[in-house]
């Protein structure tokens, strides 16, 4: 066999174990209920959950607990996930600034104990990119 | 009043690029057709020329438009008002002209035009490449143009252009209806992470490496349109260098501002976005190692064709993956979208079936040699050195196209809901960390074979020494590290080790290059200091990653949490205002809210400054001295460049060897994007101390202030505010007060009180003001003491003052801080690795512009030498 076909093979190789390796670490969008079935078989593999914040008749969030006086490095609130289950999610981090303007979140993490451990939020605020909006006081120079 | 004529007269001129591109390319076609050719008309040509040039001055018209319009405020465009604002300095509106993506395309446009007159004014060389190289040049500008082109046509959209009128992007807005006229007095400003030196460098670096990358790529079409197959190789090497060291370096310095600025902590964070670029660099890397291989004995042609097409095919992928909008649930930096997905899916498209296409069909004709190479000659290492890039680079690619599967199943109909790898950092590590073992080991032993006339005994003597000093001094480390505590590291860990060792070899190996080549022709020594760069890059990495240390751990020995047994981290600490916490070997407390001062080189206590309406003013209520130097005196109005931003001193005092610094941390809670923080370092020579806030109170929210207390107090009564002794002085009637304006028969009169702190003692002076016949209140806010003092009345008769007090929670931040070791080695490896890649364009070049004669006689000999 001449070396060219070896190193073809060899790379071959190489492509398929990475192909394969990345399918392995894929990571899913679920909702919570196969995060919890997924928690309950026994499995330690991180999940993304997309979900919306709990907020009362006024707009206000609902269940979001941070007392950084307390602990700073607690935060916890409710996830609401598209089939409309909700969850207490704790992230071991200071509360994201902006948390409360957000409309969409999404969560990375898995299962413990009855409440979803979350260690990356990705927060999508409406207007994080792109202004769709004229500011009124802008247009006090009329 | 509006002005439309700069926008029409850009628009005019996007239109104009776009034509003169058509013609470009089509007379650059007809050029280099081998008809035209053989009768040697240059008719084709000169027209072909003249079209480029109206192409680029028509760019350059477009770039002057846009910046008019950033430059003169000019917010009845939409680009200038959703990129810019008033108080920009000019550098940074040169980085907003290139934040958004039409701006960015403009960037890319523009260099493509450098680089299209810098060749068809190169030399002679290059006479018979201009027409199919300038050919394939003209036809990326006339796809790129269309990207900014703004035109619609029944349902379909071609590009976005940046001059469009707000009144025409927000068609909904009412305000518009009243007045079509109607112009924004200020716009909404440029994104602030993005307000930094890095930001204005950066992109047009970055985009001069995308831009670069088409040289080869076009040379290498010419070839195979030409059938010049191996000719192409001697003049594309050199731009092929110079698109791999540009791209590089405006990586580094992406990665180096987002050190600086992002608070993630890290250079590199695998986001698609960098992935993006890193990907292309790989196999342009590993496309130039093909190259060189071709240019010294005449082998690798074909994988040199296919990996110089796939690095330009891959920048094209980045640009599709990056603003097509595909990567929005993956990535915080990519662009929206614009809806030109389809537009950069059919640039993407065309591309990449034109160059397969091209080269499937002339495959057979691309000349191969039949001789078997051999383990021992510098050409298999090589070689083999350009798969591992290529893989590592398979590899970051196929994670990163995650989002596109899904969507090209949603396409097809198949639901999928794959996401990225939740670690991605351990993901991407777990492969990129080998490649650069293989990629060391390979540097080192790849150039010492091709530097030697390989065979077995040779090889053994040139591999001895830095083998045996890469042994000796790792052990060293090794040992140092482990036993003896020397270093803040423990160099423990097999797979490090692994890396610590193979990156030194490359290191020792390329040196006893460089040390032989200073003897023959130092010139010559480009790749091996080129690949020390990137082994001193290694080893930076390696350390600054691999042992990064956050030292600001939670400490306070509170208990956590009941139900959470896992592994948790909890890294950051909260401080109070001057209270000094342990952390790791420091003793940190927390100053207070400092500005940036226009004119004063450091930054100024909020204390001092007494705000106005105007945000970007203020008033001096002390003198503002640094070091005896006043440079401003009570009651100065001074110039706040960037009041948004607030920078928290700390201060860090090392409980072992007494010495201390200040860092001020910065944030900025902006309305549109949360908590921007962003960190300050103290760099050691051996280390970085890395420190940002994660969070602190909402300076917008009301603060909550106690319940009002009321204090009846005489002169030189002592009275317990909050836990601290206050002594009322007295009390004092002023002229002036600042912002109030003073009429005849007003009377300001102003307490005097001391406090003592904890560190110091305070002085406070809260207002009382009869104006008009009503009394006016300017209460004291102590935010060190959590104080709110408000001076409420006067009784003359019997000499008595009413003070009321509020109290409330103390100031506060939480902090986070790490610690990274010898991530200098990084940076200063990229500059190496630099200089090495300079070299290496000096010589290829040189290489170019020589007589063909010699220099093909040479390759020959080595060629023999190769056979025997």
């Amino acid at each position: 066999m001449k070396k060219s076909h070896i190193i073809g093979i060899i790379i071959i190789a190489a492509a398929i174990m990475i192909i394969m390796s990345t399918a392995g670490d894929a990571s899913t969008y679920v909702d919570f209920g196969e995060a919890k079935e997924l928690a309950e078989d026994g499995s330690k593999t991180k999940v993304h959950v997309v979900g919306r914040l709990k907020k009362d008749a006024k707009g206000h969030i609902v269940g979001m607990q941070y007392d950084p006086l307390v602990d700073p490095n607690f935060f916890s609130f409710m996830l609401v996930d598209t089939n409309r289950v909700e969850q207490k999610v704790v992230y071991f981090n200071p509360k994201p600034q902006d948390f409360e303007r957000s409309e969409q979140v999404v969560i990375t993490g898995n299962m413990q104990n009855d409440v979803f451990v979350a260690d990356k939020i990705l927060l999508k605020c409406p207007s994080k990119y792109v202004e769709k909006e004229v500011k009124q006081n802008t247009t006090a120079g009329l | 009043m509006i002005n439309t004529l700069i926008g029409d007269i850009g628009h005019l001129s996007v239109i104009i690029a776009f034509v003169a591109a058509i013609v470009s390319s089509y007379a650059y076609f007809m050029a280099s057709r081998t008809s035209t050719e053989a009768t040697g008309d240059t008719t084709w040509r000169r027209f072909a020329r003249g079209a480029f040039y109206v192409h680029g001055a028509a760019v350059l018209v477009v770039i002057f438009a846009l910046f008019n319009i950033i430059y003169e405020h000019r917010y009845e465009y939409y680009y200038a008002w959703s990129h810019s604002s008033n108080h920009l300095p000019v550098h940074y509106m040169i980085s907003c002209f290139w934040e958004g993506q039409e701006g960015s395309f403009l960037l890319w446009i523009f260099w493509h035009v450098v680089l299209g007159v810098v060749l068809m004014n190169a030399g002679k060389k290059n006479k018979q490449w201009e027409a199919p190289v300038m050919a394939m040049f003209s036809f990326v500008q006339l796809f790129l143009t269309s990207m900014i082109l703004g035109v619609v046509i029944g349902d379909v959209k071609i590009g976005s252009s940046p001059f469009i009128l707000m009144r025409d992007f927000m068609t909904d807005a009412p305000v518009f209806a009243m007045d079509p006229n109607f112009k924004p007095e200020d716009g909404t400003g440029l994104n602030p992470l993005l307000q930094n030196y890095w930001m204005v460098i950066h992109p047009p670096t970055l985009f001069l490496g995308f831009a670069a990358t088409l040289v080869p790529f076009a040379f290498a079409m010419a070839g195979l349109w030409k059938n010049k197959f191996g000719e192409w190789v001697r003049p594309a090497l050199p731009w092929a260098h110079f698109a791999a060291v540009t791209l590089g370096i405006g990586t580094v310095m992406g990665a180096y501002w987002a050190y600086e600025t992002l608070n993630f902590g890290g250079y590199w964070n695998w986001d698609p976005v960098e992935n993006a670029v890193y990907i292309p660099w790989l196999v342009l890397v590993g496309a130039i190692h093909t190259l060189i291989i071709y240019r010294r004995s005449k082998q690798a042609l074909r994988t040199s064709f296919i990996l110089v097409i796939t690095s330009f095919i891959l920048i094209l992928y980045a640009t599709f993956l990056t603003r097509s909008g595909i990567l929005g649930n993956a990535s915080v930096h990519s662009f929206t979208d614009l809806g030109l997905s389809g537009q950069l899916f059919t640039y993407l498209t065309a591309f990449a079936v034109l160059a397969i296409g091209l080269l499937i069909y002339k495959w057979k004709h691309i000349p191969t040699t039949e001789k078997e190479i051999s383990t021992y000659s510098g050409e298999f290492w090589v070689f083999v050195g350009a798969v591992v890039l290529c893989l590592a680079a398979f590899q970051v690619l196929t994670t990163t196209s995650i989002p596109v599967y899904n969507s090209f199943l949603g396409f097809i109909g198949i639901e999928s809901n794959a996401a990225l790898p939740a670690d991605q950092i351990e993901h991407y590590t777990k492969f990129q960390l080998w490649a650069g073992v293989l990629i060391a080991v390979l540097t080192g032993i790849g150039q010492l074979m091709w530097w030697r006339k390989a065979d077995k005994s040779s090889f053994k003597d040139a591999i001895t020494m830095p083998l045996m000093l890469t042994l000796l001094f790792a052990s060293l480390v090794i040992i140092l590290s482990n036993k003896f505590d020397v270093f803040a590291f423990k160099l423990d860990n097999p797979v490090y080790i692994t890396l610590f060792v193979t990156s030194l070899f490359a290191v020792f190996a390329n040196l006893s290059i460089i040390l032989n080549l200073l003897h023959k022709k130092i010139s010559l020594s480009g790749g091996a200091v080129a690949h020390i760069g990137i082994a001193l890059m290694l080893l930076g990495i390696l350390f600054s990653s691999g042992y990064s240390n956050i030292i600001s751990g939670n400490n306070s020995g509170m208990l956590y949490s009941r139900e959470f047994p896992d592994e948790i981290n909890r890294d950051n600490v909260l401080l109070w205002r001057n209270t000094t916490t342990d952390m790791d070997k420091y003793s940190v407390s927390y100053r207070g809210q400092f500005l940036e001062v226009a004119g004063v080189p450091d930054y100024v206590n909020k204390e001092v400054l007494f705000r106005t309406e105007d945000e970007y003013t203020a008033i001096a209520r002390a003198d503002i001295k640094i070091k005896d130097k006043v440079y401003y005196k009570t009651g100065d109005t001074v110039e706040l460049p960037s009041p948004e931003n607030t920078y928290y001193q700390v201060e860090y005092k090392n409980r072992e060897t007494k010495e201390s610094f200040t860092l001020y941390p910065r944030a900025q809670v902006n309305p549109n994007m949360g908590l921007l923080a962003s960190p300050d370092i103290k760099s050691f020579a051996d280390k970085d101390l890395y420190t940002h806030v994660s969070s602190v109170p909402d300076p917008n929210e009301e603060k909550e202030w106690s319940e009002l207390q009321e204090y009846t107090v005489t002169m030189g009564d002592t009275i317990i505010l909050n836990d601290y002794v206050a002594i009322f002085n007295g009390v004092e009637v002023i002229k002036e007060v600042p912002g109030v304006e003073l009429k005849k028969g007003d009377v300001a009169v102003q307490a005097d009180m001391k406090i003592m702190g904890e560190k110091k003692t305070y002085h406070a002076h809260p207002l009382l003001i009869f104006k008009d016949g009503m009394a006016g209140y300017y209460p004291e806010i102590l935010e060190d003491l959590g104080l709110r003092l408000t001076f409420l009345n006067i009784d003359p008769a019997k000499q008595e003052f009413k003070i009321g007090v509020n109290t409330t929670q103390k100031d506060y931040i939480i902090l986070k801080a790490m610690e990274k070791p010898f991530v200098n080695i990084l940076w200063i490896g990229t500059i190496v690795m630099s200089i090495g890649f300079i070299m290496a364009i000096t010589r290829r070049n040189q290489e170019g512009s020589t007589a063909k004669a010699p220099k093909a006689k040479a390759v020959k000999k080595a060629d023999k030498a190769q056979v025997a």
